[in-house]
């Protein structure tokens, strides 16, 4: 089920980003539909997110937040490998190898990130950032409520990464709930976080948004060294 | 002797501000952070969250190292020439009143978290570089700030800085833009002092 609507979702994803764009600007069509997204999305943050976030501190322990946490970032990480050799980025690649093998084996199904510990750095290379390094443009920007910015072709990396997720392999199903439940729970309080330090700073909390996510993840395809933009001085 | 040795003093505090004059600018942003952490951590008023003491630190410390009339302008784009010698003035101290606002409270957030120091990669007589650092925080993924610093008459300061490669002077601008479009440079100077006066927008 869950892949039927990733694969409807992946479909929908390429008929949006065969949408001509404007050139120059920002490249962002849905504009007003992405607005309407990201006003539904403050109550959602408020009434939903923030309850949540706030039960799932005061219940759990920092502990075990960390080990969801780390959880994720062990699938993420396994997900760099893959992306790590899609850009012929050997080094990342070795980092990331020896980081899953090590979580996984000794870290409890990377509970405890032990790779961190011994000084391992992470790759951070995800689908989206592979797709732009072969020359693959950002397509229309989304605003999705509770999911948060992204674009068509970040989107279709990201559906990638939970479409493959080895969490979909856990063969006892309670078990695959609970998982599924943790991580996704885990995600509240730094999503409630960021919204309230985006209302002190932002004048259009939407363009404040869609500017930062823009420039972060160009600044990721670039592994940190961007090349400079034309500017419109 | 007295008289002498406070004029001593002097001399002796003018050469050490005319040293930071020369200070190049990677040592300048090593000083000032390092200065500005370690007040934060010992001062009990911060620690306790005390916002008029941050603020304090902050306009003392941090500001007489950053050039707010070159990031306003850079933020503006070419919208600055269209804004008179007045707009323009008030512009700089609005979103200055902005900034430190929105850095107080990051600065209070400072935790266990050290900072990095890359070497500077700049020739010989550049007047404009990029001062790079990484804030590594414990079990988390560090975080790259980069500082723009331009060499003004009266040392280098700071005209953007550059979080995990979001710059401050582009996100703004992008804003300002939006803004400018839709009510003029009055509008964006109407919804800065609504924002700074913790009113909402619109």
């Amino acid at each position: 089920m869950n892949r039927l609507i990733a694969v409807a979702a992946l479909a929908g994803a390429a008929v949006l980003s065969g949408c001509a764009t404007a050139p120059g600007q920002v490249d962002d069509p849905l504009e007003a539909s992405n607005r309407l997204m990201f006003k539904i999305n403050e109550p959602l943050v408020t009434y939903v997110a923030k309850p949540v976030a706030d039960a799932y501190t005061a219940v759990f322990p920092s502990f075990v937040r960390t080990a969801v946490t780390n959880y994720v970032n062990n699938i993420d990480d396994l997900f760099s490998i893959v992306n790590d050799a899609l850009q012929w980025k050997w080094e990342k690649w070795g980092n990331d190898m020896a980081r899953v093998m090590i979580n996984s084996a000794f870290g409890f199904a990377g509970l405890i990130d032990i790779a961190s510990d011994a000084g391992i750095p992470r790759g951070n290379e995800d689908f989206g950032q592979t797709f732009g390094y072969w020359g693959i443009p950002q397509g229309p920007y989304l605003f999705i409520p509770l999911w948060g910015p992204t674009t068509v072709r970040d989107g279709t990396g990201s559906i990638l990464r939970y479409v493959w997720s080895p969490t979909n392999e856990i063969p006892n199903v309670p078990v695959r709930n609970v998982v599924y439940g943790f991580v996704t729970v885990n995600e509240a309080p730094g999503a409630v976080e960021a919204m309230s330090l985006i209302d002190k700073a932002a004048l259009d909390p939407y363009v404040f948004v869609r500017s930062a996510y823009l420039q972060r993840r160009r600044n990721l395809v670039y592994d940190g060294k961007p090349p400079p933009e034309k500017d419109e001085e | 002797m007295k008289p002498f040795r406070s004029l001593a003093a002097a001399l002796l505090a003018l050469a050490a501000a005319s040293a930071f004059a020369q200070e190049a600018p990677d040592a300048l942003v090593k000083r000032v952070s390092q200065d500005t952490i370690g007040i934060i951590k010992s001062d009990p008023k911060v620690q306790a969250g005390d916002q008029q003491r941050i603020r304090e630190v902050v306009e003392t410390k941090l500001l007489p190292y950053f050039d707010f009339e070159r990031i306003t302008a850079l933020a503006m784009g070419r919208n600055w020439r269209q804004a008179s010698p007045e707009q323009q003035k008030q512009l700089v101290e609005q979103f200055r009143q902005l900034l430190v606002r929105t850095y107080s409270g990051a600065l209070a957030q400072y935790r266990d978290q050290t900072i990095e120091y890359k070497p500077l990669r700049a020739e010989a007589g550049a007047t404009d570089v990029t001062v790079r650092t990484e804030v590594v925080r414990p079990g988390q993924t560090p975080v790259q700030i980069d500082y723009g610093m331009a060499k003004e008459d009266s040392g280098w300061k700071v005209y953007d800085v550059i979080v995990g490669g979001v710059s401050l002077v582009t996100n703004y601008r992008d804003e300002f833009n939006a803004q400018i479009k839709s009510g003029g440079v009055d509008g964006l100077l109407k919804t800065l002092q609504a924002k700074n006066q913790g009113t909402p927008a619109k």
